[in-house]
Formats: structure tokens, C-alpha cells, sequence
């Protein structure tokens, strides 16, 4: 199996005033292809810093990171920009989507930043199953907390991704609501075949992923194989 | 299949525009806002510009009809040999006219009038026609020898055809009114309305006397062959040096052009600040929208939108919105145009067609959209700059920008505003002055602005009451409006009161002081020889004879030795043509007049045989002449050559309300100079000034009376239609700063929501949340309109020291109308606009503006 995503002696600073906090140290794993990967550890320890940087939304101070063959460190902005679209998928704690498109536009567009022809067709599909087949045209602010990450799910998926980054997926749901929204999200990754990181703090859920990173003050303290694996 | 690392992207329009579009549809509310602070703003400069531009069209078209013919001959005298051969040698004129003021009583009623009598003879006019009611006396009243007497003194006086009106020694039948004629304006012929007589009678009339002021008019037609600009190059230096004058038809019109331009550019200035107040607005509103956008922005980039692109979307919306803006802006300032001619038609001698003209449509549609791009970029940069990570983050986004493409922006701005400038005044100048006068006048109120704040901070008022303190607070909170709304209010408000005061000072200037030491009536064209029998006349009815000035006429002859002949041919000469052309009224006395002050050399009262005459000139003349004390000039006084010297110069306040002298002579030069006199009087009534004018026509028909109080009646007319045409501009200034309030405050409202929803939680009543919001408003608009008004009587005093001259004494009327009626406004506003946050249930208000 090859590794899509390679991390070498990551570290990661960030200035609050006269103080350098150290948020990352020396931090080193690959994750392999199709593989389901959970980071967790308390809060403050540097999980959603490094989903980040692993996800080039933001840049370390040291080390390296090697996502789908491509040292992050040389590209800039805008590159790493076109490597999430056409490489990453992605579903946050809050859902983050854009509230004035409706649940059909929402997921259309990252096909549409691709310059898919189908984006609609795909969309609908994607909506279709994620249960949301009613509620195509619905606003954000329509749609339940639920039926919000769903959408999410649907449009992480619509750009058939390399990866998938999923920050705290259950976060702001109950416990029902985000019982479904992770079969859904396992079932949807089995079935394309994605590799998976969810930084989580519930360690049920972490441990039906192939592999669990456990982080605690910037530091890896276990990085250790699952039953599922 | 994908390759990773293959990072070619293209910016696919029609994407970006579907983004665009369906982000904007669930915005359009706040769209529409920012469109409608540019709507104003592009109307009004597209209706200046449209207007202007028909303005000039007409008169180009009609030049020959302004003129009424198509070219003229002009001399103050009649022609001598010289000229009569030139008239000849173009083969003749063919149609001729003396104008010149004079008394006219109508017997109807006995009553008098100061007008302009025109004699006319030949086919004037050979272009365009004498508009007259009934229709047909314009072809007639030369063969029936009656007159055409102005429309408004028909009315005046209710005069109808078949009444006599007299003229000197001779009685006329009126033949009809006279609605118009070529190139007369309504204003024009105020203080002398016209009558058209013909030309055979004048002679007989017996008014063509020494010191009247006439003008004789030889029309002419020419050729389709003919070039008139090189006739106009050929003949005019002859003319020239016979006191006479070749104008084409083109002539006048690029003169009467360039005088209306100069209005519209005034115009189209106004115009332009209402523009720059929108596009105030457009950056503050755009500032909060993009604020509010940020976090979409860093998913989109999360989801692969590159910086380009996601600029690029919020671009083509601002964009959007700025063409919509542009393009109902100048459909509104189409249709506005039609209302100029209502009140300028006075001032102008044709009525205005009105047609569609393409480039002002162009300039409303540019500006639309540059506009909206230019004040929007600043704010739009930061989407530039967000990260991705915002996603990430729960929080405020950090909405920091580069310093640098701040700098750029800022500089992008003042530029543009100063090419913009450039385009309306054509005026590198001009430009650069009015950008100065924009930067510090914003500077000033916006300087304003933050001292009254940073005051109010410092010296919070800490024993207030619960809701005034929360709303003096809102002043300052993250994101507050104040200064925007201030700069706003301030602006329309300084305009205004600006204007205000302007035309009062202006009208102090003219007021007559009642007081008999101060002459009202003015009594011109005295012979010498009835000089004495005038004054009489004055004195048997207990008025006292103020002045007694003698006049004569001269022209200049050289200066510093140079023939004007020689001067005139010389390209490279400084010296302004008036001097050389104009014919002076000159008066001699032995000391200075009240309005007048010595500038520069030494009084001479008196002088005995001296050669060459110490003689006194005005500071204007002295720059146009390019004279200085000790500079010899020499006067052709009807013939005989007369060498001085500039003795002094004076300042002159023109402005006053007598008779004022560009070159006076000392006592002992002219005394026996062929002249005439001018009488000044002080009548307490009008009564007594309508017996003294009937008594004055009676016996001395050649003497033209003017009553300064109906002049001053005039002047106010004009002021007033000049306030109110400025007025209709200031109010697009005023109503465009309405819009940007209202959008402000409708865009700083979903801020408040969740203050005021978490004061109702907390228990604060429906009144305290009223009060709160009533007060903030309140302050905004008492702060706004005051610093406006404080700014306004600086300016208005600075003008009326340095440049009128006079002491500003300036009403209550805009500090007590302005303030508290802009506050109000502002009030009604604001509370109009939350009355929803005001009124609802917290739970209610927060799930509806989740959206």
C-alpha cells in the first residue's frame, strides 16, 4: 500500500503577544491509501492545527507534509487551493456551508470549481443519497442541524476525493443525529473508497477507524492500530 | 484521472458570474441598498452632463439664429468712412439696428420706464424671427412705423395694441408684445426691456445725444462659399482700428458656449460631490456586506477556490450592482434634464431642445461601474487576503489587509477622483483644487468627527442614566457607522448652509442702507447744458442732488508708447484685448470715493498745463494693461490725443452700489472735454420716484433713470434663481446622503440585533431599547448637521473677508432649520429601520435574520 499522506518533524508556533506557544512538536506519521484515521486527544492538544496543516489550509513552521505525492512546502496559496479541490474532501464541526446557495448549489460547487460538466446530475445523486432528496432547493438556514451535515457530507464526497478531512463531524449534533450522520459517512467512504481522518474527541468513534493518533500537548503520545484495521 | 501535481487552473467566467449571481440573489436586499447610493449620484451628473451637452448642441445649431444672421458688424459710433467702405466692399448689409437705453412713458397711464429701444431697418432677422403676439405685427410694425414693446411691460403696465408709447420727441402706436428675439434672454433684458422700433424714426426721437451708450449692429448673409473665419481674419484688424468689431456667427456662439459651460462645470461639481457622497457609502456598506461574507469566502477557499476567485465573484456582484446603479442613474438623469429648463430658461436666449445624447449615457454607465469598483476595492481586498483556516476557527475573522494594496487603493482613488475632476472642469487647476477642497473638507469633518468622539470617550458621562449612556456607547462600538454617517450628514449639511449664507452675503452686498447719505436713483445722459436745470428739477422736490459726476468717453491710444494698433497685431502681447477695445467712461475729481483705496503711488487733485497727466487707474486695469505707476498711457478723447501717466492705482469695490471709475483724472484736464453728467438722488419712496422719473421724461427726454431699488428687486430674482438651480443640485447631495444613511443604518442593524435581542433577554423593556437607539440617532444627527453648519460658517466667513470684502453677519435661519430638521430626519430613519428589533420577540428576531 503507498502512503497518501506523508508527515515528517512537524512543528507549529503561534505568537500570542511576548509568548511563542508551541502547538505542534516534531510530529511524524503517514497515513496509507483508503485507510480510516482518527487523531484525538483534550482539547488545546493540537488536533484541528494539525488536520490544518495536513489539509494545507495553513503552513508549518518546520517539517514537512507529502499529500498525494506533492511536498505541500512548495507550493503556494493558490496551488494548494487547486490540490483540496481536486484531492481533499472536508466536513467541519459547524457544517460551513455557504448560506446563501441552496443544498443542490452547496454541493455543486466543487465539481463546478473543477469544471465538471455534470455537477448538477452528480449533486442530485449525492443529495439523493444522503436522504436529502426533497430538499435540493432548500436554504442552509431551512435545513435542520442534521440535514445541514448531511449536505456537508454530500458536497465532501461530490469531487470523489483522494482524502477526507472531517473535524469533530458530530460535534454541534445529538447523539442520534450524529449516530446517523457517521454510518453515513463510513458507509459513503466504503463505498469511494477514500482514505478518512476524523479529529475527534469521542473515542467511540475513534475507534471505528483503522488507526487512532493520540495527541496531548502538541506531542504524539500513541499512534496505534484498531480492531477495524 | 487526476493528476496532483498538475496545478493549471483557468478562471471559468461563467462560474465565477453563476457564483456571483446566486450569491447575490439571497443578498439583493443590501444590493439594492448600495445601488441606490450611486443611483443619485450618477443621475445627477448624467442630467448636468445631458443637459449641458443639448445646451451646446443648440447653441451650435442655432448659432445663426442667436445671432440672426450670419455674421455682424458692431461699432459704438457711426460708421466712418473706413468702416462704410468695408461694409460696402462685403456688399452692403442687409439689415441694420442702433440699440441704446432710454425713457419710455406710456400715455396709457403716464407711466415711465427705463428700456432698450431698438431701431431697426432691413431684414433683421435675417435668421430665426421676432416672436410677437398677435403674430403678424412682426411684418408689420415697419410699414405701419408702430413699435413692438416687450411682452413683460405690456403686462406690466396693461398696455394692449392700439396704445402709444413715447420716445423723446416722438409718439409710436404699439403694434403688438414682443415675445422674443434673436439672442435676447429673458434675464438679459431685465433692468431695459426691449422695444423694437423702426429705424427712420430714431434720427427724429432726438435721444442720440453726447455720453448715450449705442450700439450700432450691421447684419450681414453671406455665401455658402464663404469662409467666415478667414473673413473674420482679414477684416476684423481693419475694424479693429476704427472702433469696430467683425463677430461671426460662430463667435458668438463659442462665447455664449464657453459662459454656460463655465455654469455647468459649477453644475456638474455639485453633481459630483453628490456622486462621492454614494460612493462614501457604497465603500461603508460594502465593508460590513464583505465583513459578513468572509467565512464563505475561507470555505470556498477551503473547498479549492483560489484568492483570484473568490475576489473575483465579490467583484463581479459590486460590479453588477454598479452597472444597475449607472444604468437607472441615467435613466433618472435623463428625464431629470427636462426639469433644468424650467429654471434656467430665463438665462437663455433660445429655447433648449432637448434630445438624447449618447455620451452622457456612456459617462453614467462608466461611472456606475468604475465608481462602485474603486470605493468597493479597499473593502474587497481583504477577501484577498482571508485564510482558509477560518473554517477551522471559531470566532471573529481577522479582516486585515495588506498595507501596501491599501496605499495602492487609497492612491488608485484620489487619482481617479482627480482624472474625473479633470474630465469636468478641463482644468489641470481646477482639478487639483477641488480634490484639495474634497480631501480637506472630508478631513476636516471626519478630523471633526473623531475629536468629538475621542472627547465624549474621555469625558464619558458616567453619572448618565442607563440608555443614554448605551446609546453614546453604540457611538464607538467595533464597526459603528458614526463616522461614515457623519461625514454624510456633514457634507449635505455644509453644502446647504453654504450656499445659504453665500447668496446672503451676496445680497448684503446690494442692499441699499435706507438712508437719505445713499443714492437710490441715478440719472444718466445729462447734457452739460442740462445739468444745472436737472439738479433744479431734483431739489424743487426737497431731494437732494448726491453726486454730480462728469463723464467722458475715450479709448486708449498707446501704451508705454506702443500704438494698440501695433499691440493688437502682436501674438506675443500680454495685454488683455478689452483694454485695447473698450471705450472708457472716464470722470476727473480731486480725491478718492469711499469705495476706493490707494494702492500704490500718490493722489493728484489737481493739475494746471501738465504734460503728461498724472492720471489715477484701477487695479484691473492696471494687470489687464500690464501698466505700473510711472508707465505713460495715452487717450484718444474723442479725437484729441491726450499723453498721461499712471500716476497711482487704486482697488475698486465694484461691488458697491455707485458709480465706480476705472481711470479717473485729476481736476483741471477735462473740464471742457466734451461730456456728459450723471446725478445721483436719494428718493424715500417709490412714489416719489415714479413722479420724479414721469416729471424728468417729461422735460428732459434724453435722460435715463434708473431706480436701484428695482434693480436690486432684480438682482434678488437672479440670486434666487441661481440658489434654486443650485439648490436642485445640493439636494441630490442631501437625498443621496439619506440613502447612504439608510443603508448604514439597515447594515449596522444586523449588528445590533443580537446586542439588543441579549438586552431583552436580560430584561431591558421595548422603551429602553427604543430609547437607546433614538438617542444614538439623535447624537449622529445633532453631531452630523452642527459640525456641518460650524464647518459652513468658517467657510462663509472666509469667503466674505477675502473674497467679497465684507463683514459676515449670517442669519439664524440654517442653524435653526437645518439642524434640527436633518436631525429629525435622521431620527425617523433610524428608528424606521429597527423598528422591527425594536417590536419583536427576541426568538422571533434571531431566527430571522439567521438568513
Amino acid at each position: 500500500m503507498t502512503n497518501i499522506l506523508n508527515v515528517r518533524n512537524l512543528k507549529k508556533t503561534y505568537n500570542n503577544g511576548a509568548n511563542t506557544i508551541t502547538v505542534l512538536d516534531d510530529i511524524s506519521f503517514e497515513i496509507q491509501k483508503g485507510e480510516t484515521f482518527a487523531i484525538v486527544g483534550p482539547s488545546g492538544s493540537g488536533k484541528t492545527t494539525l488536520l490544518g496543516l495536513c489539509a494545507g489550509l495553513d503552513q508549518p513552521d518546520d517539517g514537512r507534509i507529502e499529500l498525494c505525492g506533492v511536498e505541500l512546502e512548495a507550493l503556494n496559496e493558490d496551488e494548494r487551493a487547486i490540490l483540496r479541490n481536486r484531492n481533499i474532501g472536508f466536513i467541519f464541526q459547524d457544517f460551513q456551508l455557504l448560506s446563501t446557495l441552496t443544498a443542490l448549489e452547496n454541493v455543486s460547487v466543487p465539481l463546478e470549481l473543477l469544471g465538471a460538466k455534470n455537477a448538477n446530475r452528480v449533486a442530485k445523486e449525492l443529495l439523493d443519497k444522503v436522504g436529502l432528496a426533497k430538499r435540493h432547493h432548500h436554504y442552509p438556514s431551512q435545513l435542520s442541524g442534521g440535514e445541514q451535515q448531511r449536505v456537508a457530507l454530500a458536497r465532501a464526497f461530490s469531487n470523489s476525493p483522494s482524502i477526507l478531512f472531517a473535524d469533530e463531524p458530530t460535534g454541534n449534533l445529538d447523539d442520534d443525529t450524529g449516530e446517523k450522520v457517521i454510518q453515513l459517512l463510513f458507509d459513503l467512504n466504503k463505498e469511494a473508497g477514500t482514505t478518512l481522518v476524523i479529529v475527534t474527541h469521542d473515542l467511540d468513534l475513534a475507534k471505528r477507524n483503522n488507526r487512532i493518533l493520540r495527541l496531548k500537548g502538541g506531542k504524539i503520545i500513541a499512534n496505534e492500530k484498531t480492531v477495524q484495521s | 484521472m487526476k493528476d496532483p501535481k498538475d496545478f493549471r487552473t483557468t478562471t471559468r467566467i461563467g462560474w465565477l458570474l453563476k457564483m456571483a449571481w446566486r450569491d447575490g440573489k439571497a443578498s439583493k436586499g443590501r444590493l439594492v441598498l448600495f445601488m441606490a447610493s450611486i443611483i443619485l449620484g450618477i443621475a445627477a451628473v448624467v442630467s448636468i452632463q445631458s443637459f449641458s451637452d443639448n445646451l451646446q448642441r443648440n447653441i451650435t445649431t442655432q448659432s445663426k439664429e442667436l445671432m440672426g444672421a450670419d455674421y455682424l458688424i458692431d461699432s459704438n459710433e457711426l460708421p466712418n468712412t473706413k468702416v462704410q467702405g468695408i461694409i460696402d466692399s462685403l456688399g452692403g448689409e442687409a439689415g441694420r439696428e442702433v440699440k441704446f437705453a432710454s425713457m419710455a412713458t406710456f400715455s396709457k397711464n403716464k407711466a415711465t420706464k427705463l428700456v432698450q429701444i431698438r431701431g431697426v431697418e432691413g431684414d433683421y432677422p435675417l435668421y430665426g424671427t421676432l416672436e410677437t403676439e398677435p403674430e403678424t405685427v412682426a411684418n408689420e410694425y415697419q410699414e405701419r412705423g408702430a413699435a413692438l414693446v416687450d411682452a413683460t411691460i405690456m403686462l406690466q403696465f396693461d398696455l394692449h395694441p392700439g396704445d402709444s408709447v413715447k420716445f423723446g420727441n416722438l409718439n409710436f402706436p404699439i403694434a403688438g408684445a414682443l415675445l422674443s428675439a434673436p439672442g435676447s434672454s429673458a434675464m438679459s433684458s431685465t433692468v431695459a426691456p426691449p422695444v423694437i422700433i423702426p429705424f427712420r424714426f430714431i434720427e427724429e426721437t432726438g435721444l442720440l445725444q453726447k455720453g448715450s451708450r449705442i450700439e450700432y449692429d450691421y447684419y450681414f448673409l453671406a455665401d455658402a462659399n464663404t469662409d467666415l473665419e478667414a473673413l473674420n481674419k482679414e477684416v476684423d484688424p481693419l475694424l479693429d482700428a476704427q472702433n469696430a468689431d467683425l463677430d461671426t456667427h460662430t463667435d458668438t456662439s463659442q462665447r455664449l458656449g464657453r459662459r454656460y459651460e463655465n455654469m455647468g462645470k459649477f453644475l456638474n461639481m455639485v453633481a459630483f460631490i453628490a456622486l462621492l457622497l454614494g460612493c462614501l457609502g457604497i465603500a461603508s456598506s460594502v465593508h460590513i456586506y464583505i465583513k459578513e461574507k468572509l467565512r464563505a469566502v475561507a470555505v470556498l477557499k477551503c473547498l479549492g477556490a483560489t484568492r483570484r476567485q473568490t475576489f473575483l465573484i465579490y467583484l463581479i456582484q459590486i460590479a453588477g450592482m454598479g452597472f444597475v446603479g449607472g444604468l437607472l442613474g441615467t435613466v433618472l438623469g435623463i428625464g431629470l434634464q427636462f426639469v433644468f429648463p424650467m429654471f434656467l430658461q430665463d438665462f437663455l436666449p433660445f429655447e433648449v431642445e432637448i434630445s438624447l445624447a449618447i455620451q452622457p449615457i456612456l459617462t453614467g454607465l462608466f461611472l456606475g461601474v468604475f465608481m462602485s469598483i474603486l470605493f468597493a476595492l479597499s473593502p474587497l481586498l481583504v477577501t484577498w487576503y482571508v485564510s482558509p483556516l477560518v473554517v477551522l476557527r471559531i470566532g471573529e475573522v481577522d479582516n486585515s489587509k495588506s498595507l501596501r494594496a491599501s496605499a495602492i487603493v487609497g492612491l488608485a482613488i484620489l487619482l481617479s477622483v482627480l482624472f474625473l475632476a479633470y474630465g469636468l472642469l478641463q482644468r489641470w487647476t481646477y482639478a487639483l483644487a477641488f480634490v484639495l477642497g474634497i480631501v480637506i473638507t472630508f478631513g476636516i469633518l471626519a478630523g471633526f468627527a473623531k475629536l468629538l468622539m475621542g472627547m465624549i470617550k474621555r469625558y464619558f458621562p458616567v453619572s448618565w442614566g442607563f440608555t443614554a449612556r448605551q446609546s453614546l456607547l453604540n457611538l464607538f462600538r467595533p464597526n459603528n457607522q458614526t463616522m461614515v454617517l457623519i461625514l454624510a450628514i456633514g457634507v449635505g449639511s455644509f453644502l446647504v448652509s453654504t450656499l445659504y449664507f453665500t447668496k446672503e452675503i451676496l445680497l448684503a452686498k446690494t442692499t441699499l442702507e435706507n438712508n437719505s447719505g445713499n443714492p437710490n436713483i441715478i440719472l444718466f445722459d445729462v447734457q452739460t447744458e442740462q445739468k444745472e436745470e436737472v439738479a433744479h428739477s431734483i431739489t424743487s422736490k426737497k431731494f437732494r442732488v448726491l453726486d454730480n459726476i462728469p463723464i467722458v468717453t475715450m479709448r486708449v491710444h498707446s501704451i508705454k508708447g506702443r500704438p494698440v494698433n501695433d499691440i493688437r497685431l502682436d501674438s506675443t502681447s500680454q495685454v488683455h484685448q478689452w483694454i485695447l477695445n473698450h471705450e472708457f467712461r472716464a470722470t476727473y475729481r480731486d480725491s478718492l470715493i469711499a469705495s476706493e483705496q490707494l494702492l500704490e503711488g500718490e493722489w493728484t487733485p489737481n493739475v494746471q498745463n501738465a504734460s503728461p497727466i498724472p492720471i489715477s487707474i484701477s487695479d484691473n486695469v492696471a494687470r489687464d494693461a500690464k501698466v505700473g505707476v510711472g508707465d505713460a498711457m495715452e487717450f484718444n478723447v474723442q479725437g484729441v490725443l491726450m499723453e498721461t501717466v499712471v500716476g497711482n492705482i487704486r482697488s475698486v469695490d465694484w461691488g458697491q452700489m455707485q458709480l465706480n471709475f476705472s481711470i479717473v483724472f485729476p481736476k483741471g484736464v477735462l473740464e471742457n472735454a466734451p461730456q456728459f453728467h450723471v446725478l445721483t438722488t436719494n428718493v424715500p419712496d417709490t412714489e416719489g420716484s415714479a413722479r420724479l422719473q414721469k416729471e424728468m421724461v417729461r422735460k428732459f427726454p434724453n435722460v435715463s433713470i434708473i431706480d436701484l431699488r428695482q434693480v436690486i428687486g432684480v438682482i434678488e430674482g437672479i440670486l434666487d434663481k441661481i440658489t434654486w438651480a443650485i439648490n436642485f443640485m445640493a439636494f441630490f447631495s442631501i437625498l443621496t446622503g439619506v440613502i447612504v444613511l439608510i443603508g448604514s443604518v439597515r447594515n449596522s442593524k444586523y449588528q445590533r440585533i443580537r446586542d439588543n435581542v441579549l438586552l431583552r433577554t436580560l430584561g431591558a423593556q421595548s422603551l429602553q431599547i427604543l430609547r437607546i437607539t433614538a438617542l444614538e440617532y439623535l447624537y449622529l444627527g445633532l453631531l452630523g448637521s452642527g459640525i456641518g453648519i460650524l464647518l459652513s460658517l468658517v467657510g462663509s466667513g472666509l469667503l466674505a473677508v477675502f473674497v467679497f470684502e465684507t463683514p459676515f453677519l449670517p442669519s439664524m435661519g440654517p442653524i435653526l432649520v437645518l439642524v434640527p430638521g436633518i436631525t429629525f430626519l435622521v431620527l425617523c430613519i433610524g428608528l424606521f429601520n429597527s423598528r422591527g428589533v425594536i417590536s419583536s420577540p427576541p426568538l422571533q428576531v434571531l431566527r430571522k435574520e439567521v438568513r
